[in-house]
């Protein structure tokens, strides 16, 4: 028998395959396809306190293997998710995450103290990549300080799992790593989406009503996995590495790069099962290669060349 | 009950310029599928496309789901180059079908250019039902229209190619003042101006209008939220076209 779970703060998943926040809904939408209890564990869409209408269309722009999309976090709100979302995730036998996304510091500590007054959620997942209403838009995500600050503030209102999720648009994920790990975060999240653009050359305009949105898929696997290597190489907490994962050798190259675990985001739209068969092929692969533990792959990288990502001359 | 299943292509065709007729072998999909709802495709089998495309079921026959479509991208392209025997990977039926039980006696089919697609499937059930029908069916030109499978056919060409010299819509508008309908329902599917035009017939004559939407869909199953379209009233500013649609009744959507 191969040992698959892993365990954050105490808290176990069965598995090394969560559904990545924003590409699974709330588990239900697809119980008719799916055996959600074979994954590791769910991450909901990102919750705020109000529910969230999101951009207007068109959201969602298909680029080389790609997409682009611009949802604008749309969600039911918490109190929402909590009376008709809750009670079907309860039921579940895997590891439910809640993800958090907010307008303000606050915003965050009321949306968590909310839903740790709550049975059925086992840990929570902060997006940052949400835009600071209170100073000016900017982004909590690209300014050190303010996700550093996020997680201060919100270590002490919870004893489960508080990982923080990354984004990509930054010049060195790992100071931000570096900043969670410091304030008290358990682990984090690599990566959200990139920006990137798509432009109707008939129109001239922009495909998406936002100009830019959040590029995910095989596109971004290669930048993916350089940042997880990156963010290894300088946080000691657990990595769930995210970006592009299709199969279960993308999700081996993760795990190689010093990730603990994968999250599986795009690739649900395409097949809703393909968390659980990746999985299923992480199992396979263990055995195969004589392994007891999908564990013994996590950063067991061979490279006699530390930190090249970010030092070598391109 | 949606279903995801690898299955057999057992037809393919191109019945006009452009239009595409495949049909695919899944009994399950056939016994759950009403008229108005889609099946979301796999048409490569590697990243490109990534997504999978939605097509609206045309007709059932026996085991068989067919489709019809036109080529405009890549996606249509290597679907329209499948043939008999090869495999493709369905999700489906899709969501929400047209009001076809309501109480009418006439159904008005209005279709531009693939638009018809849902429509040969809606007409099966309206007979069943001992509905009377009317449809009227639209394209820029003559070589592009494809009636098939639908009952009392007006034909209009944007160049006066066949049929009536402008747009469908129109050609329903001259219909509805020279004819008196008895109990009348609108049916439409086609391009964004088409549907506005549609809508607003529906509105001057007070009649009932169901419309089918394309918008653009990651998933097609409610997981991305990347489907909205603005409702008229309620308390959320968007329906989600996947699960809500796509079918639509005029009143509660704008047409963007
Ligand atoms: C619920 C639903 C049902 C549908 N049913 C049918 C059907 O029965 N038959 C059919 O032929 N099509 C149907 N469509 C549209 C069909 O899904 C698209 O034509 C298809 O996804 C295009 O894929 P592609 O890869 O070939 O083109 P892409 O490479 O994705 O696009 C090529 C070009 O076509 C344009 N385009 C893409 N989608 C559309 C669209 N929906 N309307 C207008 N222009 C578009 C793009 O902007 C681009 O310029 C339906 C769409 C929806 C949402
Ligand atoms: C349509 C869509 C919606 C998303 N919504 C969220 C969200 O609400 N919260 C969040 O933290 N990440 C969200 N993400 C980011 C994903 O969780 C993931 O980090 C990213 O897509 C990269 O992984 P992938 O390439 O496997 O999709 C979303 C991604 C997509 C494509
Ligand atoms: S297409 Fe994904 S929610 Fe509608």
């Amino acid at each position: 028998m191969v040992k698959e779970s892993f365990s954050i703060r105490g808290v176990e998943f069965k598995n090394r395959v969560l559904a990545a926040s924003g590409t699974f809904g709330y588990g239900d939408e697809v119980k008719d396809l799916v055996d959600v209890n074979r994954l590791g564990g769910i991450c909901t869409k990102s919750l705020s306190w109000k529910p969230r209408e999101g951009n207007p269309p068109r959201r969602i722009v298909e680029t080389p293997s790609g997409m682009l999309n611009s949802i604008g976090l749309a969600n039911v709100g918490v109190h929402h998710f909590i009376n008709e979302k809750l009670p079907y995730l309860r039921t579940l036998d895997t590891t439910i995450i809640a993800n958090i996304a907010a307008s303000s510091v606050q915003e965050y500590c009321d949306v968590l103290s909310l839903l740790e007054q709550q049975e059925g959620i086992h840990g929570y997942e902060i997006n940052v990549s949400c835009p600071n209403v209170t100073e000016g838009g900017l982004n909590f995500g690209t300014d050190c300080s303010k996700t550093e600050e996020i997680t201060v503030r919100l270590r002490p209102l919870t004893n489960k799992p508080l990982i923080i999720k990354l984004t990509p648009n930054v010049t060195h994920i790992s100071e931000f790593a570096r900043a969670v790990e410091d304030a008290g975060a358990d682990a984090v999240s690599v990566i959200n989406t990139l920006i990137g653009m798509a432009v109707d050359i008939r129109t001239k305009k922009p495909r998406l009503s936002t100009v830019t949105g959040g590029l995910s898929g095989p596109a971004i696997k290669p930048i993916a996995l350089a940042k997880v290597y990156e963010v290894a190489q300088s946080v000691h907490i657990p990595i769930l590495g995210i970006g592009g994962i299709m199969t279960t050798e993308d999700a081996i190259e993760f795990l190689l790069v010093g990730a603990t675990a994968v999250q599986v985001g795009t690739a649900n739209f395409i097949d809703p099962t393909a968390g659980v068969k990746i999985a299923e092929g992480l199992r396979a692969h263990a055995e195969q290669n004589g392994l007891q533990d999908v564990g013994q792959l996590v950063g067991a990288l061979e490279s006699h060349v530390a930190f090249s990502v970010i030092q070598s001359w391109l | 009950m949606m279903l995801q299943r690898i299955v057999p292509v057992t037809f393919r065709e191109e019945i006009a310029e452009n239009v595409f007729v495949l049909r695919f072998e899944c009994n399950e999909i056939v016994c759950s599928a009403s008229p108005g709802q889609f099946v979301n495709i796999r048409c490569g089998d590697a990243c490109l496309p990534l997504l999978r495309r939605p097509f609206s079921i045309s007709r059932v026959l026996g085991d068989e789901v067919e489709l019809l479509f036109n080529v405009v991208g890549q996606g249509t392209r290597m679907l329209a180059g499948k043939r008999v025997g090869d495999s493709l990977d369905v999700l489906g039926p899709l969501g929400l079908p047209f009001n076809f039980g309501a109480d009418f006696k006439t159904g008005l089919i209005v279709a531009g250019g693939v638009g018809v697609a849902p429509f040969p499937f809606l007409t099966s059930v309206l007979r069943k039902k001992g509905k009377r029908i009317v449809t009227f069916l639209g394209a820029r030109t003559a070589s592009q229209l494809a009636p098939t499978h639908l009952d009392d056919i007006h034909l209009a060409t944007d160049d006066g190619t066949k049929g009536y010299h402008g747009t469908v819509v129109d050609l329903l508008r001259s219909y509805l003042d020279q004819h008196r309908v008895e109990s009348p329902r609108l049916f439409g599917c086609g391009p964004t101006n088409m549907l506005k035009a549609l809508t607003n017939v529906a509105q001057e004559m007070n009649i009932e209008c169901e419309l089918s939407l394309e918008g653009d869909m990651a998933c097609g199953i409610g997981l991305c939220q990347g489907c909205p379209v603005e409702r008229t009233k309620g308390e959320r500013k968007y329906a989600l076209v996947c699960v809500e649609g796509p079918t639509f009744n005029s009143k509660d959507i704008l047409i963007p």
